[in-house]
């Protein structure tokens, strides 16, 4: 048993006694008495990406390189009744010419490796089931010859009824996607239930539940009751997906632009029929990802077979237009929210129905944040996802919890103005959250929540607003995490991991960590990730990285100073137990005139290197969930975001002034980069609740905006002024106690925009996004009801 | 009809009109202008200080010619129409989209790029501010931006976060860098004023 740190900094510390592995590193303390850990140390590879070196997967240039270019569906929904590619495989230049089979279309999220080269193999014919859907691809010595013979492909397409929206996917008569599933579609999102009923467009739905819903909702003295409606947003990753694909006779290379090395390599050696050891994935740098870029793709899969088919390294990058319509998106969603209160706020019943659009995939739930927020013993919800022809969406940071937050969060804000509670109070009573209760109190000072009018009371044509939400989201663990940390002779240290940095800044917390449990600098570390030569690392997704990665990286740091120090030893004449490391030295506890440098202890080596390995062990207080490699920790991670608007109600232009964030993680191993990924969770909430939707054509089901000009994204001048806050929040369960921020950055942003708007209008928007036309037709409805 | 019998046809055609209209003498019809390409021709780019020639289809962009014949990939392509302007380069200083311009129109204009920023192994101060206020995520924009926030240095000395907004605006910042560039703006001038 071992003693650890528990409690939030700013509330009180105590200890909590837990059962550690033996050969675990002993229990960290707290941040405030650590020299590395807890400071905003610079980014590793800062210097590289300052100065342009660093090097992503459009950048890599590989002798003989061809270019890959794709075909794509003009067609809504097509049968394909015949492809002639002879004039494209006698243009010149053009090395191989591949046709996209399948039964799920060519999309980029649509079907695995394996199940791909299994519908080739089986001649299994495409059906263009959205318009952009991949159908061909050329690989040819340059992009402008891959592009000439792309046009020269010809295809017999019988155009079929298609439907691109939703309601109109659910009436009868309506054109159906898929008469049947052959192969499960693919989500990339953490919500889809697999193997659930079809009928029409219809899919699912999926139902949990505890206590009695409907007996609760009776008894219940207050109900609210809302129905929400949420866009397609796109990633819009900066860097668009591309592969570069390396097939040669003793294996397979591909520089990939992934969130998960690991996860790639073992889809391609499935997929490929190849030994893992024969196939390798590099990822040096990466540029956005957000959810869309964790697995091989459709993209991923055609660079391989061009390779393998032309004898030539490939390069396939998507451009910009592709990029919109066919690298996943975040689905629609529409849901109906009842919540039943007592008078005093306590909650008697949720009862939630989603549908959402994922497009041709699956996945459109909206998450468990209404199950799983507040206290409340009677719950049920039914998620169905509907088929349309459009590109498929797949995990976009938070997926679920982004659009379920958005109702939840109104909903209870409006409860609140029924019971006459302010949204804090409410909140104080129905979060059974610690650190979110102590989140709130820190952002409603800093906000000044005291100074919040009451809904609708200003009458200027500017109106001001404050808002709040919260976010909750799953503090996710991959167990089968691993690096190996190596001294070498002369001193140097470096750490080996496939784990990808994809702006996060995972390489910089891997060398804090380790540079702490040596007693050296972050800079002293040489770190070594993004390729699945080294041991297999964490996935970039679901906001594991460092909770995945860094326990690990401590525990191989302990094991290898463990040897340096029984080598040090007897030099020092010391027992190893009473040595320590710090400030570069190795010293002896009891007599500290016996030190050496760490570096002048590495020389006396026998061999070139010291080397441990370790992988992620289990939390000590055991997982909430284990689902194969992935693991549910048993805290959650989240946080609360205070907004302050103003409404110009002649205009309907929204003004985000201010944004008040504060998160807890667990133990932050990075300020700084942790407020970067929050700043990001927060526009990209900003653009999802004011600018940001995919627009299809009815007449066509093209994507209208498939660009960066009409597509709106926030830019430097939509920015808010951002303060962050974040707890340090011990709980003991790991070697450093460190968990995810990616994803609950953003998961209250809308909401909390949204809730203010309503605090500067009085009136609610209950869809998004809340641009100009949806602010005044708010403010006209309002208006009409009376207002 | 391919790209290079569409140019031929049209020089073709515009022989043979000004023989018709004004009746000159062969020498006057090949004094017609000159047709460049599409075959490559040979240009010299001042290219961070150094006179580079190489062969470029006269299609080219200088985004293109960068990164695919000078292996200068530090620039990059987001949208390849000047849209996000992670593209950006210095033409004598100033700001421009390089996926929107030809390499044939750049001339004797001095081209920058963000492996020419830094003088050796000292780091532009606008580089080592945004190493130090983790200005940037993922990486994809950052030469871009630190290139537009160089140029702003160069032109205003003393500029108000508004100004480093302006000169950011066209940047697209998909991880939401923003607000720490504007930090690691200012503060590289006032690391240069004082």
């Amino acid at each position: 048993m071992a003693k650890l740190t528990q409690g939030i900094a700013s509330v009180g510390l105590g200890e909590v006694e837990r059962s550690v592995p033996a050969d675990e590193a002993p229990p960290l303390a707290p941040n405030a008495a650590l020299s590395v850990i807890g400071k905003s140390v610079p980014r590793w590879n800062g210097r590289q990406k300052v100065t342009g070196a660093v090097r992503f997967t459009a950048d890599v240039n590989l002798p003989g390189m061809l270019h890959g270019r794709f075909l794509r569906s003009p067609h809504a929904h097509a049968r394909i009744r015949a492809i002639d590619t002879s004039a494209a495989e006698r243009h010149p230049g053009v090395r191989a010419v591949l046709v996209i089979l399948g039964p799920n279309g060519g999309g980029t999220t649509s079907a695995t490796a394996e199940e791909g080269v299994e519908a080739t193999r089986r001649n299994v014919q495409p059906i263009a089931l959205y318009a952009g859907q991949a159908i061909a691809a050329v690989a040819a010595r340059s992009v402008q010859a891959a592009e000439a013979a792309v046009r020269l492909i010809k295809v017999d397409y019988e155009p079929l009824p298609f439907v691109i929206d939703m309601d109109a996917a659910l009436a009868p008569r309506a054109p159906v996607v898929f008469e049947k599933l052959e192969i499960q579609p693919r989500s990339g999102g953490g919500m889809a239930v697999i193997n659930l009923p079809l009928v029409g467009n219809l899919r699912g739905p999926a139902r949990t539940s505890r206590g009695d819903a409907a007996a609760g909702m009776a008894a219940a003295e207050v109900v609210v009751e809302a129905e929400y409606r949420t866009q397609v947003q796109m990633h819009c990753c900066l860097e668009p997906h591309g592969l570069v694909a390396d097939w040669r006779r003793d294996g397979l290379t591909v520089y990939a632009s992934t969130q998960f090395t690991a996860g790639v390599r073992d889809e391609l050696a499935r997929g490929f029929g190849l030994p893992m050891s024969r196939v390798r994935v590099i990822t040096d740098a990466m540029g956005g990802g957000f959810g869309s870029k964790s697995t091989l793709g459709t993209y991923g899969r055609v660079a391989v077979e061009l390779s393998r088919k032309a004898g030539a390294p490939v390069r396939l990058v998507l451009d910009r237009a592709e990029e919109q319509v066919d690298s996943g998106n975040r689905p629609a969603t529409w849901q109906h929210l009842r919540i039943g209160a007592r008078r005093d706020g306590t909650l008697a019943a949720i009862s939630l129905e989603s549908r959402g659009t994922a497009g041709t995939a699956i996945g459109a739930g909206v998450g468990n944040v209404a199950e799983r927020m507040y206290t409340c013993p009677n719950f049920e919800q039914a998620q169905s996802d509907v088929f349309i022809n459009a590109g498929p969406g797949c995990a976009m940071r938070a997926p679920g919890a982004v659009p379920g937050a958005f109702a939840l969060e109104q909903s209870v804000d409006e409860l609140a103005d029924k019971l006459g509670l302010d949204p804090l109070a409410l909140r104080d009573r129905i979060d059974p959250s610690p650190a979110r209760r102590e989140e709130r109190r820190i952002g409603a000072d800093l906000i000044g929540w005291d100074r919040r009018h009451p809904a609708g009371s200003e009458t200027g044509p500017v109106r001001t607003g404050l808002g709040v939400a919260q976010s909750l989201w799953g503090s996710n663990v991959h167990v089968t995490a691993s690096c190996e940390v190596r001294i070498l002779r002369d001193g140097s240290v470096e750490v080996l991991s496939s784990v990808q940095d994809i702006g996060t800044g995972s390489g910089t917390v891997l060398a804090q960590v380790i540079a702490e449990e040596l007693g050296l600098r972050p800079e002293d570390i040489t770190v070594r990730i993004g390729d699945t030569d080294f041991p297999a690392g964490p996935p970039s997704h679901g906001s594991r990285t460092t909770a995945s990665i860094t326990p690990p990286a401590r525990n191989a740091a302990h094991q290898v100073c463990l040897q340096l120090l029984a080598l040090a030893a007897p030099l020092l004449g010391v027992p190893p137990d009473d040595l320590r490391v710090g400030g570069g030295r190795i010293a002896s506890v009891s007599n500290p005139a016996r030190s050496m440098s760490f570096r002048e202890a590495a020389a006396h080596m026998r061999t070139e290197q010291l080397i441990a390995y370790a992988s992620r062990s289990d939390d000590y207080a055991g997982f909430r969930a284990r689902m194969g490699d992935a693991a549910l920790a048993l805290n959650d991670i989240g946080g609360v975001q205070f907004a302050a608007v103003t409404v110009d109600t002649e205009t309907g232009l929204v003004r985000v002034e201010r944004m008040v964030a504060v998160h807890d993680c667990g133990r932050p191993i990075n300020p700084r980069q942790i407020e970067s990924q929050i700043h990001g969770g927060i526009l990209q909430g900003l653009g999802y609740a004011l600018l940001e939707e995919r627009i299809l054509d009815a007449a066509t089901g093209h994507m209208m905006n498939a660009d960066l000009e009409a597509y709106k994204l926030p830019g430097a001048f939509e920015v808010p002024a951002i303060e962050v806050r974040l707890l340090e929040n011990y709980q003991g369960f790991s070697s450093t106690d460190a968990y995810g921020i990616a994803e609950p950055a953003l998961v209250a942003t809308a909401p909390a925009i949204a809730n203010a708007i309503a605090n500067a209008l009085g009136v609610r928007l209950r869809a998004l996004p809340m641009n100009r036309a949806a602010i005044l037709a708010a403010i006209g409805a309002g208006k009409d009801a009376g207002r | 009809m391919s790209r290079r019998s569409f140019l031929s046809g049209t020089t073709a055609a515009t022989a043979g009109l000004a023989a018709l209209e004004t009746a000159v003498s062969e020498a006057a019809s090949a004094a017609s202008p000159a047709v460049i390409g599409p075959n490559p021709v040979f240009i010299t780019l001042k290219v961070n200080g150094s006179a580079r020639t190489v062969a470029v289809e006269p299609r080219s962009t200088l985004a293109e010619v960068l990164r695919g014949q000078l292996d200068l990939t530090g620039t990059k392509i987001g949208c390849d129409r000047g849209t996000c302007s992670a593209c950006t380069v210095l033409l004598d200083g100033v700001p421009v989209a390089s996926c929107s311009l030809l390499a044939l129109d750049v001339g004797e204009r001095a081209v920058t790029t963000i492996e020419g920023l830094a003088e050796g192994d000292a780091l532009h101060p606008v580089q080592a501010a945004f190493i130090e206020h983790d200005a940037l995520q993922c990486g994809f924009c950052t030469p871009g931006m630190v290139l537009s926030a160089a140029a702003l240095l160069a032109r205003n000395p003393a500029p108000t976060a508004n100004d480093v907004k302006a000169a950011i605006s066209g940047h697209v910042c998909r991880c939401g860098t923003y607000p720490h560039v504007v930090d690691a703006t200012l503060a590289a001038a006032q690391a240069r004023r004082s």
